[in-house]
């Protein structure tokens, strides 16, 4: 008798490995120890066998059902696996193909500097402040120590707006900003102001509209150390290079004394790309501020040119075209 | 300002490079922009002298000359310049010379007749005269001579950029001063003498306007040649300076311009009537210029007249009338000084200028007129000859030059480095400011060429420039840390700019001027502000709408074959003049596909809706009331008023067919217009009680009107007011099969919720039940 076991357990074993799917696993496993299975059926005539026989016969038969079902088990995670793996294969997607909806639009190159820059004065304590773009005589000139008779102010330098009253430009820098501001605020004051300004000129390097940034630090006993260590740092920052060389050039502006040009060494040479100075004591005395008590330094610089520098862009004029293709390349 | 450096080395003679000399200056403040050579390299040309010619037995055009180079042996050499002629002092580049051009002479057989050289034209030598042919030298340059040497070829040229404050250095003389100043190297200045009257004649001169003209020299100098030639050296240094070789005497007054500083006139005495004097002009006066310009003057001009009429623009430029020719032979010469602020502004009103309007209108040394008048007479009797009268001079009231106060601290204070006062004086008096030192305080006194040294600071600035500003020290500065405001409730600027951003939009910066055209038809202006003096006639107007920039721009990227445009801008825009009439606004303008063309979206076209959602995606977490708009960019029926806190803050909308057709855009954008500052406040999140029980949903599908706004529902639904209910929205609209004609359903999902409890299916019937109530009221009914 126990000779037949072996024999059913491979037979069995056998059909399973058959089995194509859980269906036919089913089946198969009830052929063999389902109620009518084979197995089941050796099983069911343990009974009938002398004492001393039913031990050994027993436990053959047992183990041949427990072989039965390991191989059902792993036959059946075989199967799941199979069709899982099938599943899978069916379902996997062309993953090179790019992805869908908005892909997001872009900032200005113009406003990415903005906000960088001002992030950079941000850092060290500058707030940041804005005024009007059509202003009158004293913010633009007057409060600044340009004189009546400057070349600055003639027509073929400055706009001006029609106007029943006092003469009102666009502003011609955002100078007026700093003035606004001091006479709104006590010192300390450190400010940065960005903005657009307005130049009758209009080439392939100027454009009749552009933009400044103003920076300013009035407080007691801010100096012209205090401007060179400022801007140099600003500079070094800026254009991620800490050694950059950076060189202050005597000139002259009415608002400023003493008065610098602003230099950085690039591969070409020296390249200009600000000015700075003392704020001149007459432009602290026209907003209340007492010169006596309170120093300060003020600087400008493009923010198109700075731009343009930064970004590597060579013409002034696809700030404003407004041209997608350019825009698009400032994700 | 442009110069000779060899001029200048005549009167200053640094042991500098060139290179360094001009580093010197700009480092000084006195910006040297160019720098190049008076010639280009060349070699072995010299001063020869041709001493015959004949014609070339082969070519017609060419000629077979001797010239004399200076040795024993005359060379033969071949020659095509149409006005070789024996006689004539010409260059002549021998074999072994290079030109420039890389051109190197060699001998050589022109037409089977050996040459041994090249006579040179100007254009050869890379110093164009303008003459077609070989170069002329004066018949007295010294055969043999070097080219190089006797035209002093091996000069640079510079020039400076001045900044307005620094007239002093419009001169050499200017030049060598700060030169010196800065190296302390010593001056060989030219020599000036008086020079004495050898004729009694004279001209009367009278200061009309002592105030406009306080000092006025003039003389006359009698049997001029007119006709004398000026000489190389003074032509070569008005040349390199930029100004062009008239007539000696003319040529006399320019070159003391440009040496002393001091703008000179000669006037054709025989032409002058009567005494001259210096006055204002009478309005309407009429007078001719040199440059044959008529002007009628106005009452604030200063003029020069004679007993008849005015004979120069006092400062800016000679009359026609009264101008030296080549047959003049008596001259009165005019060294005066006028009032910066009266010649001032002329030239602009004018149109035009001069060396001399431009040095007056920032300041000559009043202190020099006399010594400049003696230099032009100087030179005058030496080129043209003559004999001079003596100066008659009349002097009123000169500026004053008040000593400024100059405390040594305050150079600390505003330099942040502390100069011994011993450099501080050193460095003041070498730029020829008087110093007297008290303690703490030096007493300073400006020069009469110095027209810049008003206050402390102005010397503050002097000692920085001459100490170097290299030499300030940059150390890291020192301030209060003190952090900046940051309000919970503000957004920045940036913040807006990127929501849009991240919805496909790119950033666009149109001009603040615009076309009027744009104002009136798409921002309904009729009266925007005006420029006086646009840039171009077209942008005439400052925009009070964002919105003609966007639509400008869309058409500018269809031209470039975009098919799909996104852009936005942030902008102040003007609404009047005052400075609270300037708002910033917000616009965005959408153009062709929702998306942009891809694999795996639908190619539905961007319409109201979408850029609906941009406007609440900025607007979030506030929802504004939506009312229809009627703006003259937007069609009426697609177009809506953006309304918040009780004020409407903007528009948004489809561009009305009329523009799409008359901007000729083929289809329409949807855009929207905001005010920025309706956009920067945003309440402070206050988070709500977090609900652990189950929210219900349920959905309300109503038949309604077509004319029911989806709007005047959810108010009427949002007139419930029961606490548990936590949403009404609407989520589907349909329209067309098996529904009325005129009727659309709207599908509503309401979202009920209690923070405390479970909610029991009671509660929720009541809700429903009221909101089917508010339905029916509003005309809509449940649809089953």
């Amino acid at each position: 008798m126990v000779a037949n076991v072996t024999p059913l357990l491979e037979e069995g074993l056998a059909a399973l490995t058959a089995a194509q799917d859980p269906q036919e696993l089913e089946n198969t496993k009830a052929r063999y120890i389902g109620k009518e299975g084979a197995i089941t059926a050796l099983l069911k005539q343990l009974g009938s066998l002398p004492p001393e026989e039913k031990k050994t016969y027993g436990a053959t038969v047992n183990q041949a059902k427990q072989a039965f079902e390991a191989a059902l088990n792993a036959r059946r995670e075989a199967l799941a696996a199979e069709k899982l793996a099938k599943q899978l294969a069916a379902e996997a997607l062309d993953i090179t193909l790019p992805g869908r909806g908005h892909a997001g639009g872009g900032l200005h190159p113009v406003t990415l500097v903005q906000q960088r820059i001002e992030s950079l004065f941000r850092s060290i304590g500058f707030a940041v402040a804005d005024g009007p773009e059509i202003e009158n005589d004293f913010h633009n000139f007057e409060a600044l120590n340009i004189p009546k008779n400057h070349p600055a102010r003639a027509m073929q330098d400055t706009f001006y707006v029609e106007s029943d009253g006092e003469p009102l430009v666009l502003r011609t820098h955002t100078s007026p900003i700093q003035v606004r501001y001091m006479l709104d605020n006590e010192p300390p004051i450190k400010i940065v102001a960005p903005g657009r300004v307005f130049r009758v000129d209009s080439d392939a390097t100027h454009s009749p509209m552009f933009h400044q940034m103003e920076g300013l630090w009035v407080e007691e006993g801010v100096s012209f150390a205090d401007l060179k260590s400022v801007i140099v740092d600003f500079l070094r920052r800026f254009f991620e290079r800490d050694d950059l060389q950076v060189r202050f050039r005597p000139s002259f502006f009415p608002f400023t004394e003493p008065s610098a040009e602003i230099d950085v060494l690039g591969a070409r040479g020296w390249l200009e790309v600000g000015g700075c100075g003392m704020v001149h004591p007459n432009v602290l005395r026209n907003v209340n501020i007492d010169p006596e008590k309170y120093t300060g330094f003020a600087f400008g610089i493009g923010l198109d040119r700075f731009a343009m520098l930064y970004y590597g862009v060579n013409d002034l004029r696809l700030f404003f075209e407004n041209d997608q293709t350019f825009l698009q390349q400032f994700k | 300002m442009q110069f000779s450096e060899q001029w200048l080395r005549t009167w200053v003679n640094p042991a500098l490079q060139s290179d360094e000399l001009a580093h010197l200056l700009t480092m000084a403040g006195l910006e040297v922009e160019e720098n190049e050579p008076a010639a280009p390299a060349f070699n072995d040309v010299f001063v020869a002298e041709v001493l015959s010619i004949t014609k070339h037995p082969d070519a017609d055009r060419l000629n077979v000359c001797t010239v004399n180079v200076g040795e024993n042996e005359p060379l033969t050499i071949v020659c095509g310049a149409p006005n070789v002629a024996p006689g004539l002092k010409v260059p002549c580049a021998r074999i072994g010379a290079n030109l420039p051009g890389d051109f190197k002479i060699k001998r050589a057989k022109v037409r089977g007749v050996e040459s041994f050289g090249m006579l040179c034209s100007g254009d050869e030598l890379g110093i164009p005269d303008g003459v077609d042919g070989l170069l002329i030298l004066p018949a007295d340059a010294p055969v043999g001579a070097s080219l190089r040497d006797y035209l002093q070829l091996d000069d640079r040229l510079l020039t400076l950029k001045l900044t307005p404050n620094r007239t002093d250095c419009l001169s050499i003389k200017g030049i060598a001063r700060e030169v010196s100043a800065l190296l302390g190297c010593e001056q060989t200045p030219v020599s000036v003498s008086e020079v004495a009257a050898t004729i009694d004649a004279t001209r009367a001169v009278q200061l009309g306007d002592a105030a406009a003209c306080p000092r006025y020299a003039g003389r006359v100098i009698r049997g001029v040649n007119a006709k004398a030639p000026t000489p190389v050296w003074m032509k070569q240094r008005l040349e390199r300076s930029g100004v062009r070789s008239i007539s000696a005497l003319v040529d006399v007054t320019n070159y003391v311009l440009l040496e002393q500083g001091q703008p000179m006139h000669a006037f054709d005495n025989a032409k002058l009537e009567g005494a001259i004097t210096a006055r204002m002009a009478v309005a309407g006066e009429k007078i001719v210029l040199l440059n044959d310009k008529e002007l009628v003057l106005d009452a604030d001009m200063l003029v020069i007249a004679d007993a008849k009429q005015p004979v120069a623009l006092a400062g800016i430029m000679g009359g026609a009338a009264t101008a030296v020719g080549d047959d003049t032979t008596e001259i009165f010469l005019e060294s005066a000084f006028f009032t910066p602020n009266v010649i001032a502004g002329k030239s602009r009103r004018i149109g035009f200028g001069s060396d001399s309007s431009y040095r007056f209108e920032r300041g000559v040394d009043f202190a020099a007129t006399r010594v400049a008048l003696e230099r032009a007479t100087q030179l005058v009797l030496e080129i043209c000859g003559g004999e001079a009268g003596p100066v008659v001079e009349q002097i009123a009231e000169l500026p004053v030059r008040p000593a400024v106060a100059l405390r040594l601290s305050r150079v600390a204070r505003v330099l942040g480095v502390s100069l011994p006062a011993e450099r501080i004086v050193a460095i003041l008096e070498s730029l020829g400011l008087g110093v007297s030192v008290d303690g703490d305080v030096l007493s300073v006194t400006p020069p009469s060429f110095r027209f810049d040294i008003e206050i402390e600071e102005d010397l503050i600035e002097e000692i920085a420039r001459v100490y170097g500003y290299d030499n300030i020290p940059v150390a890291p500065s020192a301030a209060r840390l003190a952090m900046l405001k940051q309000p919970g409730d503000l957004r920045n600027k940036f913040a807006l700019k990127q929501i849009l951003v991240a919805r496909d939009y790119f950033e666009a910066i149109n001009y603040a001027f615009v076309e009027e055209r744009w104002e009136n038809e798409l921002a309904g202006n009729a009266t925007p502000v005006r420029l006086v003096n646009p840039i171009a006639s077209q942008w005439n107007v400052m925009r009070s709408s964002l919105i003609g920039g966007l639509v400008n721009a869309l058409k500018a990227n269809q031209n470039r074959r975009q098919d799909r445009v996104r852009l936005f801008e942030l902008a102040r825009v003007f609404h009047g003049t005052a400075a609270d009439a300037q708002p910033e606004k917000l616009a965005a303008l959408a153009w062709g596909g929702r998306h942009a063309e891809q694999w795996g979206a639908g190619k539905d076209t961007v319409d109201f809706f979408d850029i609906k959602a941009d406007v609440e995606a900025l607007l979030a977490p506030r929802v504004a009331e939506y009312r229809r708009a009627s703006h003259p960019a937007l069609h009426p029926g697609r177009s809506a008023e953006v309304w918040l806190d009780g004020r409407c803050i903007g528009v948004l909308g489809e561009l009305h067919p009329r523009w799409v057709q008359g901007y000729e855009l083929g289809s329409a954008p949807v855009l929207f217009e905001i005010d920025v500052a309706a956009l920067l406040n945003v309440p402070r999140i206050e988070a709500k009680p977090h609900a652990k029980f189950q929210s219900v949903r349920r959905d309300l599908a109503l038949l309604v009107d077509e004319s029911v706004a989806v709007a005047d529902l959810l108010a009427a639904f949002a007139g419930l007011k029961n606490p548990l209910v936590t949403a009404v929205e609407i989520f589907d609209v349909y329209r067309g099969k098996g529904l009325p004609e005129g009727k659309k359903s709207l599908a509503f999902k309401v979202l009920m919720q209690d923070t405390a409890k479970t909610l029991t299916d009671e509660e929720v019937e009541v809700v429903i039940a009221g909101l089917i109530k508010i339905a029916e009221k509003s005309g809509a009914h449940l649809r089953v």
